[in-house]
């Protein structure tokens, strides 16, 4: 299951010393992550990751009016409430069977096109990017940053910015000149989706059935206005961060294995096509694959599915090395989905939370995440899904799938075209991204400015929708309905950072269960039953370490990289802490050392 | 829970005389996110541009202290031990003065037996046991020069306190006390919002550094210490469509632009300012844009004002009471709004002077 393979020849008697990081800074929530690193063949050879806060969401929403849910799990995520809040909806109108006017699918989908322009632009050039300053570099790579003074950036015409250690300068927190352009462009878009969703993070003007957002041409203006103001930032971001990135490749031969893992990338979709969904779960297949973001479960460059039908049968919660108690003898609430498919016991719909605190043990239970899996039906494995952060599965499998053909997008089978119109200062620009060779640290963090583009041109597409209704006269944006007595509902969604879906049952027209699962759990989960570890452990645990400072003095900078490049998020689920390095065992390991 | 403690009040009325102190020149916000929370205060921070969170970092608002900012998200540290040398530090009383800023509900440690924790905020350095929110806030809230409480989990425990809830989780000024005093003689400054208005925040942070310089006095709160000047009114007193609900004219649904009260708006009781600010930079807010107010700063929520999409109990009556009158009125005004909108009668081209000049006018 894991990418981690043995590395070959050449290596000498192994000096593991135990390192870890906890919290893990510049991310949202409580993250840790707790390492053995071979300092002798500099590599990672064990990794665990822990999230240390339990708040318990899908305890208290039991007995609730399932109304309220959307409202609840917004304030599970300080950072995409919003996401949490659409996923609700989209369940909760399957749950209701109806569907919202066309026009509040569009005003939904450009809240949430703002909402990854905003949340993709900090995390990358106000936190991420801090890994790849010109202060963090010089503390990590010293002669790397050398080698970036005297390297011209190639795409200097674009951004302006001479010499790669220019860009990297211009990353400095606080100080540099982007890190500041990208705060105040963070506000923008903020301000683009408060007029959408009316309140960011956590938004108010969303229902379930559809949105109170007053459908004014002024408010559609408004954003149009905001989106052109950034355009050629955008186009900038892609440029600057293309060459830093290919620069590392450059200067430090064999980073493609910093954070390399198996491809094994899962996306929910994005954007309803208010056109194909009706929220049915019986044709949930076709208006699926209608999605503007192309759902998807890719497995070693393989599309396995794009049905959200089999996506949703194959979701299995594993407990492993998580603090709660198992519900596998309990009666299961849903037996079959509506199609009259059998629904598994570990299943969303059927889990029951129950947390039992305990101590943090590395070798028994040690995070409060639980472990979600995909049960492949062909082969049978219970597989470790990742996001790739996010961006990097949204656009591998709407390339793949090549479904989505609008004016400003179009998925080819290999890559995603995007084309963001001319700026101030850059003309119509169409920008190419291409399926890379590796699901590694360097592609999830290059796919994050990529999929900003992606947003700003589909919020174009989302405008002239919104406001060809609007000047029609056709301002509807809400359906009544009534809860039922009985239901359940699922929705499939993209939280900024990856997977998201929400799994609801309603009896006696109140929660009887409610389980949202975000990306971090699947990407930070714990060991599982079957002691795979969670993408985060895999991807740290065997990777290389390029950092030039020995274990007195580590940063962990390459490993810090590569737990970012998920775009860690624990509210949702999770801490690093750095040891002072303190020698556990030096020692000949036949497992790790060729003695 | 002592609301009427009354010892707010006296901090407003008897401010400290600024020039009494000389004020510190430099300070330090040691802020934690690990409380029952979301991060969505920290990230709602950062959306201020009145102030900008870089700005008062970077000195550029005149008069504050020098700021050192210690916040997990903004951090340029690449965390673990770097990033807990300043709160380590603090805690042994070592870095003085700083003001602690805590974001979350704070759990109940006292209901798990055995070791478990519901959050912790780095680890025990001679154990490698995880340490507790609340070991951190029993060693650093009596240190502090200031004590500020982040939106409504910190405040007053929030959506994670709600009916049900496993973890016991309570407000800071629950767990501190309603009576505590930090080493700067003010009480917990509550900034409630899920999450924080983010100039609300950011304004009420200026005002707790301008009084650390020595400069104002300390801000004015009210009896659950609050802001008085940013939580004295109530969202309907703000909001662009109070109108409607004074000439009776409510939304049946969520498609009007008129009156929400009908479907689920607690905007008539609820203190907040965020119609009449907006939600950031003067845009977006809750009823003004479409939004219902689901009584997000105030102490009981969430469980007071649930479900959320049904009209407040107690709301039903004052609606009625007041539909007979809006009729009224609302016919009045339409008469008076036929008038007015019609220009008057001398407004014409045919080839005669009919507006009343006279060259010659004389009272």
């Amino acid at each position: 299951m894991t990418a981690t393979e043995a590395r070959g020849a050449g290596r000498v008697p192994a000096q593991i010393v135990d390192m870890s990081w906890d919290p893990i800074t510049r991310i949202i929530g409580n993250l840790g992550i707790y390492t053995k690193i071979d300092f002798a063949n500099r590599e990672v050879v064990e990794c665990h990751s822990t999230s240390s806060l339990f708040r318990g969401y899908s305890v208290f929403m039991k007995g609730k009016d399932p109304r309220d849910a959307g409202f609840i799990t917004s304030r599970i995520c300080g950072i995409c409430g919003d996401n949490h809040t659409t996923c609700s909806n989209y369940a909760q109108q399957m749950a209701y069977g109806i569907k919202p006017p066309p026009l509040a699918e569009h005003i939904t989908n450009l809240g949430e096109a703002a909402e990854y322009m905003f949340d993709h632009t900090i995390f990358q050039d106000n936190l991420v990017f801090v890994d790849f300053c010109e202060a963090m570099v010089k503390a990590t790579n010293p002669s790397v940053l050398a080698r970036a003074e005297n390297t011209p950036a190639p795409r200097a015409h674009l951004h302006g910015k001479r010499t790669i250690a220019d860009i990297m300068r211009a990353f400095n927190p606080f100080e540099g000149d982007i890190y500041k352009q990208a705060l105040k462009i963070s506000r923008t878009t903020r301000e683009m989706f408060c007029l959408m969703e009316g309140r960011h993070v956590h938004p108010s003007t969303l229902y379930p059935g559809g949105v109170g957002t007053m459908p004014q041409p002024t408010t559609f203006t408004d954003y149009l206005s905001r989106l052109i103001n950034i355009i050629d930032f955008i186009k900038q971001a892609v440029a600057l961060n293309d060459d830093v990135f290919d620069f590392f490749y450059q200067a430090l031969p064999g980073y493609e294995e910093v954070g390399r893992r198996r491809t094994l990338l899962a996306c929910w979709g994005a954007f309803q096509n208010p056109d194909a969904c009706d929220y049915r779960y019986q044709t949930m297949n076709d208006w699926g694959q209608k999605m503007y973001v192309t759902p998807g479960i890719i497995v070693d460059g393989e599309l396995v599915t794009n049905n959200l039908i089999d996506i949703n049968l194959g979701l299995r919660i594993l407990l492993g090395s998580s603090y709660y108690d198992d519900w596998a003898g309990q009666e299961p609430l849903v037996t079959h989905d509506p199609l009259g498919n059998p629904i598994d016991i570990r299943h969303p719909w059927n889990q029951t939370t129950v947390p039992v605190p305990q101590k943090r043990d590395f070798t028994g239970n040690y995070s409060w995440v639980m472990s979600p899996r995909w049960l492949n039906p062909q082969t049978g494995d219970h597989l470790a899904l990742d996001t790739g952060g996010g961006p990097l599965a949204r656009l591998w499998s709407t390339a793949l799938n090549g479904l989505v053909d609008t004016p400003y997008v179009k998925a080819t089978g290999h890559s995603v075209h995007i084309t963001l119109p001319k700026g101030e200062k850059l003309p119509e620009t169409t920008l190419e991204w291409t399926i890379p060779p590796w699901s590694n640290t360097i592609e999830r963090d290059r796919a994050r400015p990529y999929f900003i583009a992606y947003a700003a041109a589909m919020a174009l597409h989302f405008l002239e929708q919104a406001t060809t209704l609007v000047h029609a006269g056709d301002t509807h944006t809400f359906t009544d309905f009534t809860v039922p007595d009985e239901a359940i509902g699922c929705g499939f969604h993209e939280a900024v950072r990856g997977v998201l879906s929400h799994h609801l049952v309603i009896k006696d027209k109140k929660i009887a269960n409610y389980h949202p699962y975000p990306p971090t759990p699947w990407n930070a989960s714990p060991r599982d039953t079957y002691g795979t570890p969670g993408p985060y452990e895999d991807a740290v645990q065997g990777q290389p370490i390029f950092e030039e400072n020995g274990p007195d003095d580590f940063k962990g900078v390459d490993i810090m990289r590569t737990v970012r490049s998920f775009d860690p998020c624990l509210p949702c689920g999770v801490h690093m802490y750095l040891g002072n390095g303190h020698t556990l065992t030096t020692t000949h390991t036949p497992t790790y050392g060729a003695s | 829970m002592t609301i009427e403690s009354g010892s707010t009040t006296q901090v407003t009325q008897q401010p400290d005389a600024a020039q009494e102190r000389a004020g510190f020149d430099e300070i330090s916000i040691l802020w934690i996110s690990e409380g029952m929370s979301c991060d969505g205060d920290t990230v709602s921070m950062t959306a201020a541009g009145q102030p900008a969170i870089e700005d008062v970092v970077l000195g550029l608002i005149p008069g504050l202290p020098k700021v050192n900012l210690y916040n997990k998200v903004l951090s340029p540290s690449l965390g673990g031990e770097d990033f807990l040398a300043p709160f380590r530090a603090a805690a042994r009383g070592e870095l003085t003065p700083f003001i602690l800023v805590i974001e979350g509900s704070i759990p109940n440690q006292n209901i798990i037996e055995g070791g478990g924790y519901w959050t912790s905020f780095g680890n025990d350095l001679e154990t490698g046991e995880p340490l507790t929110l609340n070991w951190w806030i029993d060693q650093l809230a009596p240190k502090a020069w200031a004590v500020v409480a982040a939106g409504t989990c910190a405040t007053y425990g929030g959506i994670h306190a709600m009916a049900g809830n496993p973890t016991g989780s309570m407000g800071l000024a629950d767990y501190l006390g309603w009576d505590f005093k930090s080493q700067g003689a003010l009480p917990v400054v509550n900034v409630p919002g899920c999450p924080i208005q983010p100039e609300n925040f950011m304004e009420t942070l200026t005002w707790v550094l301008y009084h650390a310089a020595g400069s104002a006095p300390p801000p004015p709160l009210d009896h659950m210490l609050r802001p008085q000047w940013l939580f004295g009114k109530t969202v309907h007193e703000g909001c662009d469509r109070a109108a409607y609900y004074e000439q009776g004219d409510f939304a049946k649904d969520y498609n009007s632009p008129k009156c929400q009260v009908k479907v689920g708006c607690w905007g008539p009781v609820v203190n907040c300012n965020v119609p009449k600010r907006g939600w950031m930079g003067g845009l977006g807010g809750c009823p003004n844009v479409g939004g219902i107010c689901i009584g997000c700063t105030m102490p009981g929520f969430p469980d007071a004002f649930m479900p959320f999409m049904d009209e407040p109990t107690g709301g039903s009556l004052s609606s009625v009471l007041i539909r007979p009158y809006g009729a009224f009125i609302r016919r009045m005004r339409g008469i008076t709004s036929m008038a007015v909108n019609q220009e008057p009668k001398w407004r014409h081209n045919r080839p005669e002077l009919t507006s009343g000049y006279d060259p010659y006018w004389r009272a």
